[in-house]
């Protein structure tokens, strides 16, 4: 009885999300949802998942990534070669494009271990140039122009990456291994001198992170048509970040929330982009000068409102007994 | 002779980085900040000075120097709305805010004038080619060198020879200790995001002088890759990022001229993160170790 009391909280997310999931699919089997609303809240799940995988990185390691961009395109461009290259399913697809991202983020990783701060943040922001110049210039994925990609992106395959994605983040933390990364956000040194093997938590909060960034790119691919390079430039990094920073740093739910509002935000003013890209910046500087523990926190939602987390579409499942 | 004539030409787009790059390796010296809206401070010096010469009808020197006291102005302004306030924050909190003002800088003028690009008056200097044992020189490029010669040569006396330089160093060696001799910390500081700011602003009239076509956007590039030349040479040190400026226009030249000219903008990144790697100091800097 114990257990079901501590994993109450976590099944009734899961219920929820699943609720949610078929109220979505009947609505848009229904015709009810149009097409833009159905794109409005594919993009909003993509940038949800952008957003929890970054915050593994940054709100729970510590570690100031800001090319997170880079492995959404290792992502996008690894499945678009899959499904429209070699003819495969969608479903290998999504999981080399998680896999390929790992690898990138594998491979940023290591060095990046003698890095801290600054210097981090800038060599994670060198690596999404590259492979953003690197897109560029490889004609078989088609240079400067990009490729096209049929339509494959399903609200299933949304929900099922989704739901993934925030169960997996929200238990790693609550996890030993999620302990450790925010021990190393804590203090690095006092960490080790713990006993706790930095170095391993650190790639592993990349490789995770990375991951699910790459997944994200796979749904981003087949639901857009067409990838190009100047899709990955490092505005989409700052994008990102800016979910994470927003919702607060270390708050899964508070960057979850800040991803679903600011992806409806972006979605009215998209017929005015500098207007938009002003009322971003200033807000963050707002933001930063005067809450720089942005919405939440390190709090998560459900420790604030008890019930309003139903009333958020379940998008904030799983994360309820995050108390990073 | 076409290696000797590619080096010509990094030496000239090299001394446009060391310029930009000298602002952020001074501020970073002095508040620990990678001041990312320093590119976009370079975007505004350019237009200024495209704007004082189309609209004012002025020569080249005024125009250099009204973009550089624009832009002091301006550095000093985004110094004290933006980062004095955050002076002890975390510094991901800065650095965010650093992102933020660099984008409002950018929108801003996109707002305000349009995406659209510009092209510099090719009247403002006059273009004779030098013929010099074999290798063609184009008196633009001496003359952009010779500009910032002239600029770093200024900075390194007012740093090395003046009171505010003195004031400088005490307060990047030791803010605390500078402020209980009785140096001003604050204004000392907006001195140095103004002195920055004006020699990016200068390097953003030699690029637009160079290049010919400029825009909003122009400064993100330029920026980062005159932050990667900082780097090079060793954050915080002023001849680490001249000499770090000049390799890095060296190096990208050399790309272009072995005919990966597609890459060049990657050869810069590459070069961060591998001296990031193997030497994070910088070729001028010091090991530092960490103590808890």
């Amino acid at each position: 009885m114990a257990t079901w009391k501590r994993t109450r909280g976590f099944w009734v997310s899961v219920i929820l999300a699943f609720a949610f999931f078929a109220v979505v699919e009947w609505l848009i089997a229904s015709g009810t949802l149009n097409v833009f609303y159905v794109n409005t809240l594919f993009f909003m799940a993509i940038n949800v998942m952008l957003a929890a995988s970054l915050h593994l990185i940054i709100g729970i390691t510590g570690q100031f990534s800001i090319g997170h961009a880079g492995f959404f395109a290792v992502g996008a461009y690894a499945s678009a070669v899959m499904t429209m290259k070699l003819q495969l399913p969608f479903a290998v697809g999504v999981l080399t494009a998680g896999v390929a991202a790992a690898l990138a983020g594998l491979i940023i990783g290591v060095p990046s271990l003698r890095l801290k701060g600054d210097y981090l943040a800038i060599a994670t922001l060198g690596f999404g140039e590259i492979v953003r110049i690197a897109l560029l210039n490889i004609d078989y994925v088609g240079g400067a122009s990009g490729m096209t990609v049929t339509h494959m992106t399903t609200w299933p395959w949304v929900f099922a990456c989704l739901f993934a994605t925030i169960l997996v983040i929200a238990n790693f933390t609550n996890s030993t291994h999620g302990r450790a990364c925010i021990s190393i956000r804590e203090d690095e040194i006092a960490a080790d001198a713990m006993g706790i093997n930095t170095t391993y938590y650190k790639v592993a909060a990349f490789v995770i992170g990375s991951f699910f960034a790459g997944i994200a790119g796979a749904l981003y691919a087949h639901h857009f048509y067409i990838i190009q390079p100047s899709n990955f430039g490092f505005l989409k990094s700052f994008d990102i970040l800016i979910f994470v920073v927003l919702g607060g740093l270390g708050s899964l739910s508070g960057a979850v929330v800040a991803a679903v509002l600011l992806t409806i935000v972006s979605t009215f003013l998209q017929n005015y982009p500098e207007t938009r890209m002003i009322i971003y910046s200033i807000v963050l500087i707002l933001v930063m000068l005067y809450r720089p523990t942005g919405l939440m926190g390190t709090k998560e939602l459900s420790s604030l409102f008890k019930w309003r987390k139903a009333a958020q579409g379940g998008m904030n499942h799983g994360g309820k007994n995050t108390v990073a | 002779m076409e290696l000797i004539q590619q080096l010509v030409n990094g030496i000239s787009l090299g001394s446009i980085y060391a310029l930009i790059a000298l602002g952020y390796t001074m501020v970073y010296g002095i508040v620990r900040l990678i001041n990312f809206a320093h590119g976009d401070v370079f975007m505004i010096g350019s237009f200024v000075g495209f704007y004082a010469v189309t609209m004012l009808h002025v020569g080249f020197v005024p125009a250099l120097l009204l973009a550089m006291a624009s832009c002091a102005v301006l550095g000093m302004i985004i110094e004290r709305i933006a980062y004095k306030p955050l002076r002890n924050a975390a510094r991901i909190a800065v650095l965010i805010t650093a992102i933020g003002v660099s984008l409002l800088i950018e929108y801003v003028t996109i707002y305000l004038r349009g995406a659209q690009p510009e092209a510099y008056p090719s009247t403002l200097m006059p273009d004779r080619n030098l013929e010099l044992f074999g290798v063609v020189i184009s008196s633009q490029s001496l003359f952009i060198l010779g500009t910032s010669l002239v600029l770093m040569v200024l900075l390194q006396f007012i740093v090395h020879r003046t009171k505010i330089g003195k004031a400088m160093r005490a307060v990047s060696h030791d803010a605390e200790a500078a402020r209980l001799m009785g140096i001003n910390v604050d204004n000392t500081i907006s001195a140095t995001f103004a002195i920055g700011s004006a020699l990016a602003g200068a390097a953003g009239v030699i690029f637009g002088i160079y290049y010919t076509k400029i825009e909003p956007l122009m400064g993100i590039l330029p920026g980062l890759k005159a932050f990667v030349a900082a780097v090079l040479g060793g954050i915080g040190i002023i001849p680490g990022a001249m000499v770090g400026g000049l390799l890095l226009g060296v190096i990208e030249s050399l790309v272009s001229g072995l005919g990966y000219s597609l890459w060049r903008d990657g050869a810069a990144f590459v070069i961060l993160i591998l001296i990031l790697i193997f030497r994070p100091a910088g070729l001028f800097g010091k090991n530092v170790r960490e103590k808890v």
